[in-house]
């Protein structure tokens, strides 16, 4: 009895003549995102993707959950194969299904055939398929408007696949497809998300951290590290690139006003950012932003910060709600990590009172204190490198 | 004193050189309180970090979902109290078995007083439990099933699978817990494929320090804590970690080796034993023919267990009677088994490692063969 899972695909199958480039990247991510669980066979006939494990140790179970993961996946479902003929069919659907059965009391069968030249049609299949499940299974019985769990039975090209429920995959698109962009990312709840969101549309990340120490710890860093790891199981490898910020950040305290002192900020992260992505062939930034979730988060706020970026800055959170936002964070498994409570080099030097409406022109007045170039450069000429 | 001969594994293991070598290490120089801000703090959480994800690993589990304990004991009563307190609005019936280990068993008669339910379902006469049992007992008012892994006495390996289908298809609200203190490095275990929400493990069987267990609660379920501290361990279990012990479970589990091929080594051992016993026409089997090849339990004829035990012992040979738990007492698994009073009084436990030789069963055999002749007629 082999074992296989098999994959729709999603959008990708609407790109038109671009569908092979989609196509191929897919099985690629899958195929190197699986590779932890082992030797499996990975390839696509018509417009399904089939994961065939190719020996004993291969964690079919572990794949699965992997493939759970992978932008571009609509749906998957673990299937059984075995030979196009009915006494095979009847032998493997009980014995395949048995755990699964115990766990419902109603079911029906469905059954589809691609190969039109098998010699029974489906009502027949799924009308002998239904009569040797209920043989096997004591405690079932048939309920074909309201079944606790549906049986399906394919008749495919290669064999017979019997499976039950499709789940939902990630969606989105292959990571890769979209292009490079960096996310600057704190530790907070929004940024991975906002990481999420844009792997999700094909982008490949680079994540770009500032760090303060002292102000901000060892375990703040880590923090971080973790964050990426979880997005990482979505968009594959992640570049992360830590940028020293304590200098900068002492600057603006003692040279600017409080008041202006996080808009401040974030144009010298857009700056350094800027720099990196341009290096790292990263087409935009990425930032967590939420319109009006912070002082910094207001339209006068945001323009001064663009203001100082030159590349397109992608802000897929600006239009959720706080609460939209941590639901997602449990759905990628970010929100413990976030929450735990160390500072980060946006909660460091917060001023107590905020300007909402910054103007370009007095945030432009209040930087000519600064050597802004110099210490964008000091700063860029130390960053860490790691590859997660 | 002649060769030691330990075959009382399932009482307790020897720790490996690599967990009392990290034990030492996070007492001596890694010492920091892993909640200290510092680095020195940092650096003990790190090692805490890394022995979390040895043991997740090993339970096919997220290491969010592995909590450190005092020991298999103490996850046994988080995870029981914590299930029944948790669930207590969705009804009153807890299932478990009549063969579990004490640490359950004495937890559920605590619930017992407080007025649950408690439907303890009997083994057959082999020490087996079919899943058919738990058929007529689990109900949509069942709120916690609690069945061990493997029995602790008999080596009889548990239904869980089937049971977690049996929960599922009655729409029970039940959580499901599993003591799997005898299975642990032994079969393969994860809650997803077992379809099991709480997982209690403990480090002295698999060659890791006294004082220290764990316990995998899969992620979105909910248990009350019983213990109130300073938040440590997401406040399921507060107090100072401890970590020397905790740390040394990771290390010891990192060496264990993977279940299937353990299995192998040690079933070869355990069919040897097994062929030496049958030629024995005084000593009757007492585990189930599809025993877990761990655990071995017998009956020597009419000696007494505890003096066949010291026997042994004179010989550097160590096996215990019943569980060591039970010290003197007979054995409730025996009992619940149905068996006649002289083949529980007369039965020993011999519980294997992977460390364990068929040169140490020969000299056990030929030992407990001299022990029948010459204690018989006492």
């Amino acid at each position: 009895m082999q074992e296989v899972i098999l994959v729709k695909l999603g959008e990708i199958v609407l790109k038109g003549l671009n569908r092979r480039v989609f196509e191929d990247r897919l099985l690629k991510n899958i195929r190197r995102r699986i590779q932890r669980a082992g030797n499996f066979d990975v390839y696509s006939m018509q417009s399904t993707i089939y994961i065939v494990p190719k020996d004993e140790d291969a964690d079919i179970d572990e794949a699965e959950e992997r493939v759970a993961k992978v932008f571009g996946v609509i749906g998957y479902t673990r299937a059984c194969v075995c030979e196009k003929n009915m006494d095979a069919i009847l032998k493997t659907a009980p014995e395949y299904l048995r755990d699964t059965l115990a766990s419902f009391s109603t079911f029906k069968v469905e059954s589809k055939r691609a190969d039109k030249k098998f010699p029974l049609d489906s009502m027949q299949i799924s009308r002998e398929v239904g009569a040797a499940l209920l043989r096997a299974n004591a405690h079932l019985s048939v309920d074909v408007h309201n079944p606790d769990i549906t049986v399906r039975v394919e008749i495919r090209e290669k064999g017979a696949y019997i499976h039950c429920e499709t789940k939902l995959g990630a969606g989105g698109i292959p990571v890769g497809t979209g292009g490079k962009a960096a996310i600057l990312i704190s530790g907070g709840l929004d940024s991975p998300v906002a990481a999420w969101m844009m792997a999700k549309r094909g982008v490949e990340l680079t994540a770009i951290h500032f760090a303060s120490p002292p102000y901000t710890s060892e375990r703040a860093h880590e923090k971080v590290v973790a964050l990426l790891k979880k997005v990482g199981e979505y968009a594959g490898r992640i570049e992360m690139v830590t940028v020293p910020f304590t200098k900068i950040q002492e600057q603006i305290r003692d040279n600017c006003p409080e008041e202006l002192a996080t808009v401040i900020m974030r144009r010298f992260m857009m700056r350094a950012a800027e720099r990196i992505a341009r290096e790292k062939d990263c087409g935009a930034l990425i930032t967590g932003e939420s319109l009006g979730q912070v002082a910094s988060q207001t339209i006068q706020a945001i323009a001064c910060t663009d203001a100082a970026a030159h590349i397109p800055v992608f802000r897929p959170l600006i239009g959720s709600d706080k609460a939209e936002i941590v639901a997602l964070a449990h759905r990628i498994d970010t929100y413990d990590i976030s929450i735990e409570p160390y500072e980060d080099c946006c909660t460091v030097f917060t001023p107590r009172h905020p300007r909402t409406r910054p103007t370009i022109q007095l945030v432009e007045a209040a930087e000519r204190s600064l050597d802004v170039d110099a210490l964008v450069e000091d700063c860029l000429a130390n960053v860490e490198i790691r590859h997660l | 004193m002649p060769q030691e001969i330990y075959l009382d594994n399932s009482a307790t293991t020897r720790v490996s050189k690599a967990a009392a070598e990290k034990a030492l290490y996070m007492m001596t120089e890694c010492y920091g309180n892993p909640s200290s801000l510092h680095s020195k703090g940092f650096a003990a959480e790190r090692e805490m970090t890394a022995a979390r994800e040895i043991l997740a690993q090993r339970l096919s589990a997220q290491p969010n979902e592995v909590y450190f304990t005092s020991g298999g004991t103490e996850s046994d009563n988080i995870a029981i109290l914590g299930a029944a307190h948790a669930k207590k609005r969705a009804g009153n019936r807890i299932v478990t078995t009549a063969i579990e280990h004490p640490a359950v068993l004495a937890t559920m008669a605590a619930l017992e007083k407080e007025g649950f339910e408690v439907v303890y379902v009997e083994p057959d006469a082999d020490g087996n439990i079919p899943a058919a049992k738990f058929e007529p007992v689990i109900d949509a008012k069942t709120i916690l099933v609690s069945v061990m892994t493997v029995n602790n006495e008999t080596g009889a390996v548990l239904p869980l699978k089937e049971i977690a289908g049996i929960i599922k298809r009655k729409k029970a609200p039940a959580l499901f817990h599993t003591d799997a203190v005898q299975a642990f490095c032994k079969l393969p275990l994860s809650m997803k494929k077992l379809g099991v929400d709480l997982i209690s493990v403990s480090g002295h069987k698999v060659h890791a320090p006294k004082g220290v267990g764990a316990l995998a609660v899969r992620s979105g379920v909910r248990i009350l804590p019983h213990a109130f501290g300073g938040g440590q361990e997401k406040n399921l279990r507060p107090g100072t970690e401890g970590v020397p012990q905790i740390c040394a479970f990771g290390a010891a589990v990192r060496e264990m080796p993977a279940e299937s091929d353990a299995e192998r080594t040690v079933r070869a051992v355990q069919t040897h034993l097994i062929e030496r016993l049958r030629a024995m026409p005084e000593v009757t089997l007492n585990s189930p023919e599809n025993a877990m090849p761990y655990i071995v339990n017998l009956s020597a004829g009419r000696v007494r267990a505890e003096t066949m035990l010291h026997f042994l012992a004179q010989r550097g040979i160590y096996v215990s009677s019943g569980s060591a738990c039970g010290k003197a007492k007979p054995s409730h698994v025996l009992t619940a088994m149905g068996l006649p009073r002289e083949r529980i009084e007369s039965s020993l436990r011999v519980s294997l490692s992977a460390e364990n030789t068929t040169e140490e069963i020969d000299a056990f055999a030929d030992a407990l063969a001299l022990g029948l002749q010459t204690l018989s007629h006492t």
